[in-house]
């Protein structure tokens, strides 16, 4: 059997959704308290998470690669669009440090009975609809700077994959330890009690005419 | 459904879960995660239930409409995999629980305003983007693709900056 095997089937995109949504709710990423204090520094768990991820997985794609398990070049890789790719980014940070999601996450919020999280889907729905009202004038913002296809790191620094590999996990070591004490002076990071405990958002669901579909 | 509720993962689990998951959606489908990509397509489902002949002409969603049945691709299933998983995850652990979460400091319509807001950009800047947190940052980040970090870049720095502007509201 060669991989990738580009099963883009129902079953395909169905078990890594769920592998997915599930890591994502276990790991508190349906919160949006907790999404957004990465932004004020008192919960590192995005960083954490995110960084730790990548890194797994660079390296099971790395080395299936070093191995022949994968071919080189058969998997996909964005291209950097500089400006568009930069400002995506900062409108995407600015949405969730506002709206308290991103897509994924907005999911899960959802799937975690986060009523907002709905709220947040119907705006992406309507942004996306505005990107599309104004793709004509903007193309020329969309296209600029184009990057080399498909480049990586290891290609723009001139330096092999293992280095940037063991870059990235310096970069995450240092991120933990500083993260840890950042979230000790500010009282330890949220915990799933805090975030999960009936509170005064039970309320809130009255107050927006949907307290008959309470649960408990 | 639990009645206690279960601690999270500590971040270091939670990381290697979802990295090895990554891996294997890389060796099942030769891409990574994703999530906006769904929310392009349902815009365009949506648009062309209320004014097809005008969304087919949109020269960036017209072609999910011509090629047929917009809804109906991987990404899709990954988001109703996302939305299952999601809630085994919420409900095993007592961590399900109907609410309007959101910005804590405000009231139940801000909170609304808030998302509705913050999803209106965050829609806008993953098409720009040509993907989000997940289609970009992460599964870009996999493959040490220089896009994914240029993408982290700006949304963490700008992520800081607008959360300072709104931090009455947030904490």
């Amino acid at each position: 059997m060669t991989l990738p095997i580009y099963d883009n089937g129902i079953a395909s995109g169905l078990i890594c959704g769920v592998l997915f949504g599930y890591a994502l709710e276990s790991a508190g990423f349906a919160s949006p308290r907790k999404l957004t204090a990465q932004f004020r520094f008192t919960d590192w768990s995005v960083f954490k998470v995110m960084f730790t991820a990548i890194i797994v997985a660079a390296i099971g794609l790395y080395a299936a690669m070093a191995t022949g398990v994968i071919a080189a070049n058969s998997v996909f890789i964005p291209t950097t669009y500089f400006w568009a790719t930069l400002a995506g980014g900062a409108l995407v940070g600015a949405g969730m440090a506002i709206g308290g999601y991103c897509p994924g996450t907005s999911s899960v919020a959802l799937a975690s009975g986060r009523l907002d999280g709905l709220f947040f889907m119907i705006g992406m729905v309507v942004g996306t609809g505005l990107f599309a009202g104004v793709f004509d004038p903007i193309k020329g913002f969309y296209l600029a700077g184009e990057g080399p296809k498909a480049q990586t790191l290891p290609q723009l620094f001139g330096i092999p994959t293992w280095a940037v590999i063991g870059i990235l996990i310096v970069v995450a070591i240092l991120g933990f330890a500083l993260g840890s004490w950042l979230e000790r002076r500010s009282g330890g990071a949220l915990t799933a009690e805090q975030l999960n405990a009936k509170d005064g958002d039970d309320s809130m669901v009255q107050q927006i005419g949907i307290g008959t579909l309470r649960t408990s | 459904m639990r009645s206690t509720i279960r601690p999270y993962w500590p971040p270091l689990t939670a990381g290697i879960a979802l990295g090895l998951a990554l891996f294997l959606t890389f060796l099942l489908s030769g891409h990574g995660l994703g999530a906006s990509g769904f929310f392009t397509r349902m815009t365009a489902w949506i648009g062309g239930e209320l004014a097809r002949p005008a969304m087919e002409s949109n020269s960036y969603l017209g072609p999910f409409l011509k090629a047929g049945a917009p809804l109906a691709s991987w990404i899709s299933w990954e988001i109703v995999g996302v939305f299952i998983g999601g809630f085994l995850a919420a409900v095993s652990s007592g961590r399900f629980r109907l609410r309007l979460d959101g910005a804590p400091k405000v009231g139940g319509g801000s909170r609304i305003a808030f998302a509705l807001g913050g999803g209106i950009l965050t829609g806008f800047g993953a098409r720009l983007a040509r993907g989000c947190t997940s289609g970009i940052g992460l599964s870009g980040g996999a493959p040490l693709a220089v896009a994914a970090f240029l993408f982290l870049i700006g949304f963490f720095i700008v992520g800081i900056a607008a959360s300072y502007l709104v931090r009455r509201a947030w904490a």
